[in-house]
């Protein structure tokens, strides 16, 4: 395996090598950017910085406004994805281990949601929260998160749950472990890299929303980052270097999970490609 | 696979690996039934709750004229659907989008499938080569937008590196010319998502056996006929999925267009889509009634083409999944 004829073919490092500059020039436009004056950009718009400016992340990082909307994202992102994922493994071990009149059903109905993304319902998704009084809340926005991510949370668990072998619970039933125990010391073990992949969907997911965001918070003070990234665009737009600086650093924490749980997301897609 | 009333086939079908039946002899117990909704019910009470309860009241409200306070009572029968379907924006919106799922497919199957072709030889530094190229799904929509907005207005980045390389000639205002917009929003787009369209071939082509194309190998198979004739027909079912999800996340557009063109200049830059028309002219205007019937059109016009797909594209896998 280790040996492939190919590994060492030039073009195909030169063509890798074209296209991470052309993924990742954009990416980089914005950090390098956040690092030079309005007058360096507007003199060379794509110039490197000269001399370094530390002073527009700085100027963000010393801004309350951009903490409490890191704030109001965290804990957007992180109610959601235990939301999503405890739900989304009670409903997926039921779907993939019982038997039961209308379990096709049960999970059509959960499948049907992955063809309509929140779109088509955030009109009366609106109406409907705003009734609840939950206009300008996170939960305003966490409640419709945690039921629109878990179509693609069951989808992506059901076979992570079907594939643990029968003799595993044959074993625990004999042993006198009930279905409810079996669960919780066996399967939710067991499925673990399952439920880190679809969490760290779910916590992505949540972090760059902007449609149901857009439409819940209208206060300041309940911005998350996507938000408050559009209204210190429109607040600064002559300040080009630090909306830059702002934007680079909203999209740090995306980054680092997904970078450090990239392995679990391809192997998650895996099986869920293959169930 | 679902096996009408449960435990009665199990009796009786001891063929098929039938659980032990040392467990329950006969129909569901109740401590069972209580089990499957106690685990199954929070799901889906939120999952009626917030997806289809939302949809069903889209039907309701879109008969109203309204303006999102107390109960609507100004029945209006069809008349919003008679306005969405005689609205010329509305037709641009729709042609829009069929533009882009059309270009969408054209564009982002092709290059993710060489860029997984190219990734899945093994090489150094595959695996961050990897996490590269899912970077742009990875980031906000509202980042990504902020960031091309900025490179591609008439005096940002991308115009500067051209004329500093003596391609002055290319520059162009890429966002507000109409005859380029749509473009400019399709390369925007393949940057953003063909990552996931490589990561799901990529997914798809571990499963491929390796003794396949060592077969082929063996008999003299070139490297483009192994792809041709091994690959490409086993990712057929992964093409196929991506093909879906493609599709619909293309009909429902909104946040790139929305973030990078605003709602008004979207329409005469001629890149509004069925979404930002539903933003601008419900919601924006203050017409909930009218934003329900859009949505109740967006609806059905994705549920009719996702209900084709699956009927002549996707037959075929739905026939061994669940």
């Amino acid at each position: 395996m280790a040996s492939d004829s190919r590994r060492g073919n030039p073009a195909v490092y030169a063509a890798v090598l074209a296209l991470i500059g052309l993924m990742l020039g954009p990416v980089l436009y914005i950090i390098v950017g956040g690092f030079r004056t309005n007058s360096q950009i507007t003199t060379d718009p794509a110039g490197l910085p000269d001399p370094w400016q530390f002073g527009n992340y700085t100027d963000v990082l010393a801004s309350s406004v951009f903490w409490r909307q890191v704030g109001n994202s965290t804990i957007a992102a992180g109610v959601t994805t235990a939301g999503v994922v405890t739900l989304g493994v009670m409903a997926s071990y039921v779907l993939a281990r019982y038997r039961f009149r209308g379990r096709g059903a049960l999970y059509a109905l959960f499948a049907a949601g992955l063809m309509f993304p929140i779109t088509v319902a955030i009109t009366p998704l609106y109406i409907l929260i705003k009734n609840l009084g939950l206009v300008n809340t996170l939960p305003g926005v966490i409640l419709p998160q945690i039921a629109f991510g878990l179509p693609t949370t069951i989808i992506i668990l059901v076979p992570f749950l079907r594939a643990i072998p029968r003799e595993i619970e044959e074993a625990a039933a004999i042993d006198r472990c009930s279905r409810l125990g079996f669960f919780w010391r066996m399967v939710l073990p067991l499925s673990v890299p399952g439920l880190i992949t679809t969490g760290i969907l779910a916590f992505i997911n949540s972090w760059n929303s902007y449609l149901l965001p857009l439409f819940i918070l209208n206060d300041q003070d309940s911005f998350t980052l996507p938000l408050g990234v559009q209204a210190f665009t429109s607040q600064y737009s002559v300040d080009t270097a630090k909306v830059l600086a702002f934007t680079s650093l909203s999209m740090i924490p995306a980054l680092v999970f997904f970078s450090l749980f990239e392995r679990r997301i391809v192997g998650g897609l895996t099986g869920a490609v293959k169930g | 696979m679902a096996l009408t009333p449960g435990t009665r086939v199990r009796a009786g079908g001891g063929v098929t690996a039938s659980p032990p039946a040392r467990r329950r002899r006969r129909g569901i117990g109740w401590a069972q039934r209580l089990e499957i909704a106690a685990l199954s019910g929070p799901a889906v009470l939120m999952f009626v709750g917030f997806v289809i309860t939302p949809v069903v009241m889209a039907a309701y409200y879109g008969f109203y004229r309204w303006k999102g306070f107390g109960v609507p009572t100004n029945f209006v029968g069809f008349d919003n659907y008679v306005t969405i379907l005689q609205d010329k924006l509305f037709h641009e919106a729709l042609w829009h989008n069929a533009q882009i799922v059309v270009l969408s497919l054209a564009l982002q199957g092709p290059i993710a499938l060489g860029l997984a072709l190219l990734l899945n030889r093994r090489m150094r530094g595959q695996s961050i080569i990897r996490v590269l190229i899912f970077v742009p799904y990875v980031i906000a929509e509202v980042i990504v937008g902020t960031a091309f907005a900025l490179l591609l207005q008439a005096g940002g980045a991308v115009n500067g590196v051209l004329r500093s390389i003596g391609l002055g000639g290319l520059a162009a205002d890429w966002l507000a010319d109409p005859d380029l917009s749509l473009w400019t929003l399709m390369m925007i787009l393949t940057w953003k998502y063909v990552g996931f369209a490589v990561i799901l071939f990529l997914a798809g082509m571990q499963n491929i056996p390796e003794e396949l194309s060592e077969a082929a190998a063996i008999d003299g198979a070139s490297y483009w006929q192994t792809q041709w004739r091994i690959t490409l027909p086993l990712l057929a079912p992964t093409i196929r999925i991506w093909g879906f999800l493609s599709v619909i996340g293309a009909l429902q557009l909104f946040d790139l267009v929305y973030i990078i063109w605003g709602q008004y200049v979207a329409s005469t830059a001629g890149t509004s889509t069925m979404a930002t028309y539903m933003v601008s002219e419900g919601r924006n205007a203050g017409n909930y009634g009218y934003g329900n019937a859009v949505a109740v059109v967006l609806f059905s016009v994705s549920m009719f083409i996702a209900l084709i797909y699956q009927r002549f594209v996707l037959r075929r896998d739905n026939q061994h999944g669940q």
